[in-house]
């Protein structure tokens, strides 16, 4: 397990956003009672760990020209779906892949993968690329657009 | 929509990963773009207070310090959807929520520092709702890397 007390306290005090002062490290690490040079050295070794994925912007992506946002879903044959799955999320434009359980008899869908467009039908033909590349081992499928955004704040853990 | 600039997409475009852990990082960010600091974070509170950016910092993958996320969903009954987005909103551990066009409308990731509270925070879900949660935690990752560039 990595991560100790301070690793922490960096999380709580930064999970809402970075400072926007000059210094920011400087202005966490006063609050923590550590130096900014530590703050920066800890953000550098969680990047390493892959405890922060990234350090930046995270845009709302409708605001920035995103209107359609589609979870496609397929119900692929469990054995091909790792092998399916890797070139699925290989594709340029696929922003998340996962596998996922099936929820029988609701849910038969066990691959999961994000695809972002200006409009549906972009969406749709990002889709279809999908479907080729699966083919007969695709038994069925869906994609779930969003309509609305109704929480994106992130983590949150408790001070 | 609120309207972007060219730097301002530059900003958008360049500035989703590799923050400086320098000093100055958002002078030094700032001198890539071409503008200066005090722009920069002028321009980054502007997009944060338009919704532009819904955050400017680190993005924390907290499965690697032994915590859980976790994608689930619920069936909202149209008439009772706001209600249901307040009792599921209201909960710290749902880290984003989008209602979605099916019959699970709704869907969100739960958060949370430890693998158990992703249950705790159903059994809250559920119990506040009257609604079961379908959970559905990843099995397995293909690809994760969320960096749209603007196209506005």
């Amino acid at each position: 397990m990595i991560g100790d007390d301070i690793d922490r306290a960096l999380i709580v005090a930064t999970q809402g956003g970075l400072p926007l002062v000059a210094e920011p490290y400087r202005a966490l690490g006063e609050s923590l009672g550590i130096s900014a040079g530590e703050v920066s050295e800890r953000f550098g070794r969680m990047l390493a760990q892959g405890l922060i994925r990234r350090i930046g912007a995270v845009p709302n992506h409708y605001a920035i020209g995103w209107t359609a946002n589609g979870m496609t879903v397929w119900d692929v044959d469990d054995a091909e779906v790792d092998r399916l799955g890797g070139l699925v999320g290989s594709l340029p434009f696929v922003t998340h892949c996962y596998r996922r359980p099936r929820s029988l008899p609701a849910w038969p869908y066990n691959l999961f993968a994000m695809v972002h467009g200006s409009s549906r039908d972009e969406c749709m033909a990002k889709a279809r690329d999908i479907q080729a590349l699966l083919g007969a081992a695709c038994r069925s499928s869906d994609i779930l657009y969003s309509t609305r955004i109704l929480k994106k704040t992130g983590l949150r853990i408790g001070a | 929509m609120p309207e972007l600039d060219a730097i301002d997409r530059a900003i958008i475009d360049t500035l989703q990963g590799d923050f400086p852990l320098s000093e100055r990082p958002y002078a030094d960010a700032a001198q890539r773009l071409g503008i200066v600091e005090a722009d920069l974070l002028a321009r980054l509170k502007r997009m944060l207070d338009d919704k532009v950016l819904t955050r400017f910092g680190p993005m924390f993958q907290i499965e690697r310090m032994g915590g859980a996320f976790v994608l689930a969903a619920l069936a909202v009954p149209e008439e009772r959807y706001e209600t249901v987005a307040a009792q599921v909103n209201a909960l710290p551990q749902v880290a984003h929520n989008y209602r979605r066009e099916h019959l699970l409308n709704m869907w969100f990731v739960l958060a949370t520092e430890k693998p158990e509270g992703i249950a705790e925070a159903i059994a809250q879900i559920e119990a506040d709702t009257g609604l079961p949660v379908h959970a559905f935690p990843k099995e397995k990752e293909y690809f994760v890397q969320m960096q749209l560039e603007a196209r506005i």
